[in-house]
């Protein structure tokens, strides 16, 4: 909102410049986003925090600024020549629910002239955003930006002729056309002011158009209430339907500034409008409650801000503050004015304090007190050290932790896949983003395939967040997951070093990857999951437990999501990771005895597969066989058709002594017979 | 017989010296010392000598003898140096042709964000905690003392799952989380990163974004401690050169609360489009932790005192490295990514 300086000075005496005045509010908490200069007025932009929603009001603001710099400030007089009637005479007021309406007060001004209000006032309306429509309405604006009181005018004699009105709850399907021409459906947690069972007005948001202020209006019925604040803030959420008085009602409003303000208005209308004012103010109050009063210790101030501010100084803030204390020995007892419904505890009044001394001038110390050692659970560091290792062949990539229900489809799930079972987002901002995800691959594979569209070729990522399960009760399960992703080759080069990013590359970047966690005892299972590739993926496993996926993507899934080139992927479940890396290290003797290498070929059925033979050759070959590498894998001319040759490197060595040739040659024939037995092999 | 002798050793010298090659060099040792070579072959004169003119002959011929060998193993030694010269000349390469692409990747700026200010924190003694990111309204909001219908929820639209679960919309549930977990125990020092969502998506605002919280709990924690730690964050992450401000704030969870402002990264609080022409660039909140909050979290407030504080990282990241687009951390291009 914006704020005339020149009319601010109406209320409280100052020289500093209009950057001085935003400087020194901002720093003081109410924040001024901007300063605006034009013809020989300044407007300031107010950016106030919610607390301080009374600072809508000019009047309020001004306290801030007296309480600045030390001055007081000036509240306009309400000077009303009441005639000899008498309001009870001409309208009555019951609030059926106090609990919405705590106060409400009414006042009549008669044989008023409805016409333009005067230039300096329609400037100063313009000034802070309200457009001008007639002396009335414009009184009723002009007030509320002064006072921070909302007021609401009603044509009298449009009024039914009980003239009684009742503040009450609506009823469900209950409706009223609304100033703006709009019909509102209504609910029962709203409040409606009513006249003769009939709306009149939708309480402290909107009046109603059967009552309206027009032309030829000459009885005008004033309104100043207090209306709850979670309520009006409700209702005008469920009828989008924000106004400047609804945003002053949902902060809290000032159940004793109701009576200034109506007199405020109702002098104006008289010093503008020429009419005749009814004597007396109805005022219905049905609970009044005494302004709340809070203990305020100088000692605990200190304590609190780590200063060393003296009880005079502590007393000098709220001194300037305007609010009233008594002393109660070495303490304050401080009653809290109306108007700031925000200070509650005592704690309030310390930050009042605290902002009026200036939080620049609170000293800046490092905490004492035992000393504490920081650092990271085992957990964390062990997500740490992945994060480390996999940004070494990967780009760690984020993605929302929302994703579109169609991902499923796209990766060919079947509609019975516990991963359709999702948390959904009640409240999304599109179908886009409306469920939890349950797997991290589609939206690695939606960054491949936004990558590509964008030319950006040979694309290694991977991803570390949390995927969500709903549970029948509580929280949600959160687990996290480690994703990875590959497509293309290595960046093209002159050495003629051309590495396809396939299966077996990203197989071995993990292996390299469960190697350094001291993750042992992997099995590689033939896997059928839905989005990967049937012939090519594989569930991981180690000691019985499961890691998680891998494979290449499934054709038709990269085709769902646009992805020409072939990709691979694999996501694991960081918990089972942490559970089965190694925990601790012993070193194993370097044996000083030498190693015999040898080499074997053979010749199989194209559907054996490595795992199978080099079981065979690890259990044939014995203790003394430290190692075995496949160097080869052939088929074609050479070999029969519907076989394939492979060619193993074989180590033998013992920590115990020099092998011999004839004991290295006898596990080689063991070897090979077995190989021949148990798999058919022929050696070459 | 010596003259002889000293002839072949002027001859063979001149021949030595002339060699350029081992096969030659070797065919003068042969020739010479050999077997049958020509000091060999006057040495079998030698027995036709006698008495003094033997001996000196002899030595003579040994001395000569020593004198060509050494100097056939120092040409020896001269062309093997020549020869490995060459040979390094023949192998030289355009050092300046690139290496071998080997793979390459890298953490997120996220990340690296995250972590350096887990370092700056775990230097001054905090603990990483870390919550669910799917919470209870309790946890989000009651007891950070946002009860229901506070204007305080607007500030922060929320992704509701359930009406009493949603999306955490900052990191302040762990709070009260572990606060819960430690009451009475003092001190409380921890940190908390994570990921958090809001109903917002623009050009300044992402519906999940990442964020750090902190929170200090122990006997006389004072406002004072409060500036000093963050201000010594702040020149931590930002440099030992950058100045901060406090200005008043409002969050329902803390009291008094502050904003923190450092002095702009990239003008040094001269002004610039950067920080709105203001010298300042607001970077967190904070503040002393409400009364209320700390008896959600099972502590009395008269016996401690604590003080909290939340940045956007995504906030300090576009600061530190001048990324201009909040939109880009989770586009997830690779020319972006490859540039941490």
């Amino acid at each position: 909102m914006g704020v005339s300086i020149n009319w601010l000075k109406d209320y409280v005496n100052f020289t500093w410049t209009p950057e001085e005045v935003a400087h020194r509010l901002t720093m003081a908490g109410i924040a001024i986003e901007g300063v605006e200069n034009n013809n020989n007025d300044s407007i300031i932009e107010l950016d106030l925090t919610p607390n301080r929603g009374d600072c809508l009001g000019m009047i309020n603001l001004a306290r801030e600024i007296a309480a600045l710099n030390g001055t007081d400030i000036s509240i306009p007089k309400t000077a009303i020549k009441e005639n000899h009637e008498e309001i009870s005479n001409f309208i009555t007021v019951e609030i059926a629910d106090p609990d919405l309406c705590p106060r409400y007060t009414a006042r009549l001004i008669k044989n008023i002239k409805v016409k333009p209000s005067p230039e300096w006032m329609q400037a100063r309306l313009i000034s802070s955003g309200i457009r001008p429509i007639n002396n009335i309405v414009d009184i009723t604006n002009y007030v509320m930006l002064e006072s921070n009181q909302p007021l609401h005018a009603f044509d009298y004699d449009l009024l039914s002729e009980a003239k009684k009105i009742i503040i009450r709850r609506a009823e469900t399907g209950e409706k009223i056309i609304t100033l703006d021409d709009v019909e509102r459906q209504l609910d029962s947690q709203m409040l409606l002011i009513t006249d003769d069972g009939r709306p009149v007005a939708l309480a402290g948001i909107m009046g109603g158009q059967n009552t309206e202020i027009n032309d030829q209006t000459v009885n005008v019925l004033l309104e100043s209430a207090c209306f709850k604040n979670t309520c009006i803030r409700k209702s005008a959420r469920k009828l989008a339907l924000r106004s400047d008085a609804s945003i002053r009602f949902e902060k809290g409003s000032d159940v004793n500034g109701v009576v200034y303000a109506v007199n405020r208005a109702v002098a104006l209308m008289q010093e503008l409008g020429e009419g005749e004012v009814v004597a007396g103010i109805c005022d219905c109050h049905p609970c009044p409650t005494p302004l709340p009063q809070i203990i305020l210790r100088p000692e605990r101030v200190n304590y609190l801000l780590g200063t060393s501010l003296s009880t005079v100084q502590i007393r000098e803030y709220i001194q300037k503050l305007k609010f009233e204390w008594q002393d109660q020995e070495d303490n304050m007892l401080v009653t809290i004015p109306s108007y700031r419904p925000d200070i509650e505890m005592e704690v309030d009044l310390i930050e009042e304090v605290a902002r009026l001394n200036g939080y620049d001038n609170i000293p800046a110390t490092l905490a004492f007190g035992d000393t504490t050692q920081g650092g990271l659970t085992p957990y964390q560091k062990f997500k740490d050290r992945i994060k480390v290792l996999m940004a070494s062949k990967f780009y760690e990539i984020i993605n929302y932790s929302f994703i579109t229900p169609r991902y499923f489809d796209m990766m060919l799930l079947p509609s019975e896949s516990e991963l359709r079972d999702v948390v959904r987002v009640a409240n999304p901002l599109s179908e886009e983003q409306s469920v939890m995800r349950t797997i991290i691959l589609p939206s690695l594979l939606d960054t491949v395939s936004r990558n590509l569209a964008r030319k950006n070729t040979n694309l290694a990522f991977f991803e570390m967040g949390s995927v969500f399960y709903p549970q029948k009760d509580g929280l949600p399960l959160e687990i996290l997951k480690l994703g990875a992703v590959v497509a293309g080759r290595l960046e093209t080069n002159w050495l003629k070093q051309e590495i396809d990013m396939d299966f077996y590359y990203l197989k071995g970047a993990l292996e390299t990857l469960l190697t350094n966690l001291g993750i042992d005892n992997l099995k590689w299972e033939e896997a059928q999951e839905p989005g990967y590739h049937p012939g090519r993926s594989a569930i991981i496993m180690s000691k019985g437990k499961e890691l998680g996926i891998m494979g290449e993507i499934h054709p038709q899934v990269r085709q769902n999501f646009n992805i020409k080139p072939r990709a691979c992927a694999f996501e694991l479940d960081m918990d089972t990771l942490f559970k089965l890396s190694r925990q601790r290290v012993m070193m194993e003797q370097i044996t000083r005895y030498p190693a015999v290498e040898r080499d074997l070929a053979i010749v199989v059925d194209e559907q054996v597969k490595a795992v199978d033979a080099l079981e065979v050759i690890n259990l044939s070959g014995g203790e003394l066989l430290q190692n075995t590498v496949i160097f080869d894998i052939y088929s074609g001319d050479q070999v029969p058709k519907g076989c394939k040759s492979m060619a193993f490197k074989m180590t033998f060595q013992s920590s115990e002594r020099t092998l011999t040739e004839a004991e290295v040659n006898s596990r080689m024939d063991e070897v090979r017979n077995e190989l021949k037995a148990k798999i058919q092999a022929t050696l070459r | 017989m010596i003259d002889k002798l000293r002839r072949i050793k002027i001859l063979t010298e001149e021949k030595i010296s002339g060699v350029s090659d081992f096969d030659s060099l070797n065919e003068i040792k042969v020739k010479i010392l050999g077997r049958k070579g020509e000091i060999t072959q006057l040495l079998r004169g030698l027995k036709d000598l006698v008495g003094e003119e033997r001996a000196e002959a002899g030595k003579v011929a040994n001395d000569i003898k020593n004198i060509l060998e050494n100097l056939i193993e120092s040409k020896t030694a001269d062309l093997k140096k020549i020869e490995l010269e060459m040979n390094l000349r023949s192998e030289k390469i355009d050092i300046s042709l690139p290496g071998l692409p080997l793979p390459a990747g890298g953490k997120h700026p996220i990340s690296r964000i995250t972590d350096e200010i887990k370092d700056i924190f775990i230097g001054m003694g905090f603990t990483v905690a870390e919550g669910p990111e799917i919470e209870t309204d309790y946890y989000n909001f009651e007891a950070l003392n946002i009860p229901p219908d506070h204007p305080a929820r607007d500030m922060q639209d929320s992704f509701y799952i359930t009406e009493e679960m949603l999306l955490r919309t900052h990191t302040s549930p762990v709070q009260v989380r572990t606060m819960e977990k430690l009451a009475p125990q003092i001190p409380v020092k921890i940190i908390v990163p994570g990921k958090v969502y809001r109903k917002d998506d623009d050009a300044t605002h992402s519906p999940m974004f990442n964020q750090v919280e902190g929170l200090m709990i122990d006997e006389r924690i004072t406002f004072a401690n409060l500036k000093g730690t963050l201000m010594l964050f702040a020149q931590k992450i930002f440099g030992e050169e950058v100045r901060v401000r406090y200005r008043p704030s409002f969050f329902p969870f803390t009291e008094p609360s502050a904003e923190m402002d450092i002095s702009c990264v990239h003008c040094q609080g001269q002004g610039c489009r950067v920080c709105s022409h203001t010298g300042w660039l607001e970077i967190l909140g904070a503040g002393m932790v409400n009364p209320r909050v700390l008896q959600y979290g099972g502590y009395d407030p008269e016996r401690v005192t604590g003080f909290a504080f939340g940045m956007g990282i995504e906030r300090i990241a576009m600061l530190k490295y001048g990324i201009n687009d909040l939109r880009l951390f989770f586009d997830n291009d690779k020319r972006f990514l490859t540039q941490f």
